[in-house]
């Protein structure tokens, strides 16, 4: 957008993106929390409203659109990459957005999440992660954790679960965050973040189903273990965390481990200390990867990389076209080449 | 013209047929002949053949690749039935295309390439060249590889380079039987070798090499001569259908003042319309070669969300698995052209060859009530009209639209007289207005139905569309019983009023009489010439080919009313049949259907008619 034309703009508040839709997520879902966060975020992105498109798939996430008064679709179960795909190249100017679960993104949706990743368009991807099949009641998901018992796996399940991490790092993903939504500010803040990155964001929000599975991220929300299960990165500082602020994450070889500072001559020093704009995954993966009890799960920024966004590199290659091309109209196409009068 | 060669043989119409292994070169070799016919304002239609693999194993039946030139003085329909003229580089590419050529007919061969071992790769117990069992065709066989070799002896090439150009030398000879002229190929070497001045002189050589051979060999006794065609006045090209569709697209963008978005996945045959659009970024088309099928036809949903005309393109496997996407189209409402180019199914079934059996896919195939429009395009230079209507139909109707085309047309070229796109109808977008207080998501047009496309950017439109049933003009999300019912027959109506924008269907021949031929796509060339034959030995048979499938034309009833029988012909099992049937039971129908991969032959439909007039005499 120019940017006479941006002053022009009224600032934008969080009501301006409240829809007149009935929301109709269950009381105590936390997707209530992730809407709200959503909303404030929004009017801090520099954009107007018109410019805003939301696109989920199917699931209960992908209610989402309906909730928020910006452009938007609620797709077909799976495709909302690909929609969201399509929208950004016809018109790069919108900020999109998608809102996705689970099911949504990881199960029928995987092959379009991992091409959208290596591709890095600039959009934002939400993932509200509640490990189950919430809209369906109840079956496993492909982020529940063996052994899990759901209405699909009365024995437990038998499948090792994805990461959505280690996906976004597998597949060359520029910026991976995750949150929680018992923790409204963080989630502001990494939406913002997610929202000015240039390529395809990754926002995990740790979202609890207070139907189908009550209690999933119980170890990281409960108050009396929260505090051990929680690494809250922050760029350029040690990883420091625990109810004592003395346990820290220090790489061991090839692997990380937990130290407590003061102990076996253990200072700061020793910890490590984050970079999420490290071009090597390595380090972004194993954080990614570290689950309780072992280790506290990591929140935060955890990768924010810059790479060549997809809609930039094609409009440079429109205009080099454009440029190069002695063509001005589709009759300049037609009557070239090999042609001959009658 | 060498003053020794007396004998000139006048012909109406040739019938070229070249075939060779995969990697002979067949297609590029028929492909400059007919540039080369085209230049020398001939009308003519060509058909390649080729095998599922890129190298088949070398020698083989299975390897064999063909590529037909129809040419001549007359309307030329189709890319004939049988050649006048074979020219086959290898023994399996004489035994599997031997069948393919009229006795009496003229065969060029390489020698060389008849030995032991190449025959018993073709499944020969004997040699042809010397069994007797060509007699009755007029054989030249010159060593070509030889020969070849010979000609660029002095360049400093080595064998294998000079053996790829031997398809030269047999094109040589061909320009000499029919009198052509080098320059278009001369020009076309210099093209696309110009980073190579040898290849270009190699090529040069072997041609003329081929040339001059066919000058001063006795077999070559007599050449053929063919009047130009009477076309009209204009500028033509040689066009394939598949670039034909892309080049369809890009005018329809024009036009339409959209940008051209195409999000689609490579499959045979479809892939050109994909590398073609890939070509013309200079015209802001915006190309997504998507991870598969379905993200190819999300991200045109998305992109006609946006804004833009949005395409996808595909063959029926790819049909199929756009399938739930499309009844996203339908109940968004959202302009987006599907494009199949039609293959033998099911299943992966004959990726390389036609068939017209995606039909009732098309029709029908998805879940819930979900109607779209669909039209067929009936030959290569007609991919580029139906491609540009196609556009028209689903933005000025806010309807996705399927395109069907198929294997022999998207792969077969036509002289293509060019338009003017200055002069082609307009394509008016119903786009929502700023700040519209009236709009409403799902408001109708009185007299199209269509909602209006209020494009993500405009102020004052923000609004949310879904694959949720919605309720009518609101747009809210509904689940009222009988808003679904309302709904659902507005979807219903919109499509069938696409009817009252429709040409009226045409006949050709009596408007009445004893039977009706129909035909639908790509037959209508073959199927056209088998119907003028028969008329002209003054039978009562005419002719409608239906190029708008859904809806069909308003006046159809009507013109299948005025039959004692009507003989649909397609490659399929009698779907276009049903689908009439369905609409129109009260008529007498009869079938004529073959699914082998191949082409109809206008003498096989012509023994059909000749058959249903018997039994109607009877």
């Amino acid at each position: 957008m120019k940017q006479e034309a941006l002053e022009n703009i009224q600032p934008l508040s969080k009501d301006d993106f409240i829809s007149d839709q009935m929301v109709k997520w269950c009381p105590g879902c936390g997707d209530h929390a992730i809407l709200a966060a959503v909303s404030k975020v929004f009017p801090k992105l520099g954009k107007r409203k018109e410019d805003f498109c939301v696109i989920s798939g199917i699931g209960c996430s992908s209610r989402f659109p309906y909730y928020v008064n910006t452009y938007g679709i609620h797709g077909i179960h799976g495709r909302a990459l690909p929609i969201a795909s399509g929208v950004k190249i016809a018109n790069p100017n919108l900020s999109v957005w998608v809102t996705t679960g689970d099911g949504d993104a990881m199960a029928i949706g995987g092959n379009h999440f991992i091409h959208t990743m290596r591709r890095n368009l600039d959009i934002n991807i939400v993932l509200f992660n509640n490990r189950i099949y919430g809209l369906t009641k109840g079956q496993y998901s492909p982020t529940t954790p063996m052994g899990d018992v759901t209405k699909t796996s009365p024995q437990g399940t038998i499948e090792r679960p994805f990461n959505p991490g280690e996906l976004v790092m597998g597949a060359q993903g520029t910026f991976f965050a995750r949150g929680i939504d018992t923790n409204p500010k963080m989630m502001t803040e990494l939406m913002l973040e997610a929202g000015n990155h240039k390529g395809t964001s990754l926002v995990e929000i740790l979202q609890n189903c207070v139907i189908y599975n009550n209690g999933a991220h119980r170890m990281i929300t409960a108050k009396d273990t929260k505090d051990d299960y929680q690494l809250h990165l922050k760029q350029g500082e040690p990883m420091i965390f625990g109810k004592e602020g003395n346990k820290g994450i220090r790489l061991n070889g090839i692997d990380l481990e937990v130290v407590t500072i003061g102990e076996n001559g253990i200072t700061e020093n020793d910890l490590l200390v984050h970079n999420a704009h490290n071009a090597n995954p390595s380090l972004h993966l194993m954080l990614a990867r570290m689950m309780p009890p072992e280790f506290p799960v990591a929140l935060g920024v955890i990768r924010a990389v810059k790479e060549g966004v997809y809609e930039s590199l094609l409009e440079k290659q429109i205009e080099q076209a454009q440029d190069q091309s002695g063509m001005k109209s589709v009759d300049d196409l037609l009557f070239s080449g090999n042609t001959w009068d009658i | 013209m060498s003053e020794k060669n007396k004998n000139v043989v006048e012909k109406e119409d040739v019938v070229v047929r070249f075939a060779g292994d995969s990697g002979d070169g067949m297609q590029l070799t028929g492909s400059l002949f007919s540039d080369s016919t085209a230049v020398e304002g001939f009308d003519f239609a060509t058909f390649p053949d080729y095998p599922a693999e890129i190298r088949a194993p070398q020698g083989t039946i299975a390897g064999v690749s063909g590529f037909q030139v129809h040419f001549g003085h007359k309307d030329i329909y189709t890319s004939g039935d049988y050649a006048d003229v074979l020219v086959a580089m290898n023994p399996a590419s004489l035994r599997s295309n031997l069948k393919w050529t009229k006795t009496g007919g003229t065969i060029i061969l390489d020698r060389d390439a008849f030995t032991e071992k190449g025959l018993k790769k073709a499944g020969y117990h004997s040699n042809p060249l010397e069994d007797g069992s060509l007699d009755d065709y007029k054989v030249i066989d010159p060593p070509i590889t030889t020969l070849t070799k010979e000609a660029v002896k002095d360049l400093n090439v080595d064998h294998k380079m000079a053996q790829k150009s031997k398809n030269m030398f047999a094109l040589g000879m061909l320009f000499y039987l029919f009198h052509r002229d080098f320059k278009s190929t001369f020009d076309f070497f210099e093209e696309k070798f110009k980073k190579n001045p040898l290849v270009v002189d190699m090529n040069k050589r072997v041609l003329k090499a081929g040339y001059s051979y066919a000058d001063s060999v006795e077999a070559m006794r007599s050449t053929i001569s063919v009047p130009p065609a009477d076309l009209k006045k204009g500028t033509y090209r040689n066009i394939t259908g598949n670039v034909a569709t892309a080049w369809g697209f890009l005018a329809a963008a024009e036009k339409a003042g959209r940008e051209l978005f195409l999000g689609s996945y490579p499959i045979t045959p479809a892939s050109e319309i994909l590398q073609e659009l890939s070509k013309h970024k200079q015209f802001n088309a915006r190309v997504f070669q998507a991870e598969d099928e379905i993200a190819g036809i999300t991200s045109t949903i998305g992109a006609s969300y946006a804004g833009a005309l949005g395409i996808t393109t595909t063959s029926g496997p790819g049909l199929s698995l756009k399938s739930e996407a499309i009844g996203l189209a339908v109940m968004t409402e959202l302009p987006i052209v599907i494009v199949d180019v039609q293959r033998g199914g099911p299943s992966t079934g004959l990726p390389t060859k036609s068939e017209q059996s995606d039909l009732l896919q098309a029709l029908f195939g998805r879940n819930g009530e979900c109607p779209t429009i669909v039209i067929a395009s009936q030959s290569p230079v007609d991919c580029f009209y139906a491609a540009y209507e196609a556009s028209k139909l689903s933005v000025e109707h806010m309807t996705p639209t399927l395109l069907l085309t198929d294997g022999s047309i998207a792969n077969g070229s036509e002289v293509f007289r060019i338009p003017k796109v200055k002069e082609m109808d307009s394509i008016d977008a119903p786009i929502a207005e700023p700040n519209d207080e009236d709009f409403k998501p799902y408001k109708r047009d009185e007299k199209t139905l269509s909602r209006q496309w209020a494009i993500p950017g405009t102020e004052g439109l923000r609004h949310r569309v879904g694959g949720l049933e919605k309720e009518n003009i609101s747009g809210n999300v509904s689940h009222d019983p009988k808003n679904h019912q309302l709904m659902i027959e507005l979807r219903q109506d919109k499509v069938d009023r696409v009817a009252d924008y429709l040409p009226e269907q045409k006949v050709v021949g009596k408007e009445s009489g004893d039977i009706l031929v129909v035909s639908w796509g790509g037959t209508f060339g073959v199927v056209r010439e088998a119907v003028k034959e028969i008329q002209e030995e003054g039978k009562s048979v005419s002719m409608a080919h239906f190029r708008y499938i859904n809806p069909l034309p308003k006046n159809t009833g009507e013109i299948l009313s005025k039959f004692k029988k009507i003989v649909v012909c397609e490659i399929n099992k009698g779907q276009f049949m049903n689908y009439l049937k369905m609409n129109f039971p009260q008529y007498d129908y009869d079938l004529y259907y073959k699914i082998q991969g191949l082409p109809f032959l206008v003498s096989e439909l012509k023994d059909k008619f000749n058959e249903v007039i018997e039994k109607l005499d009877q």
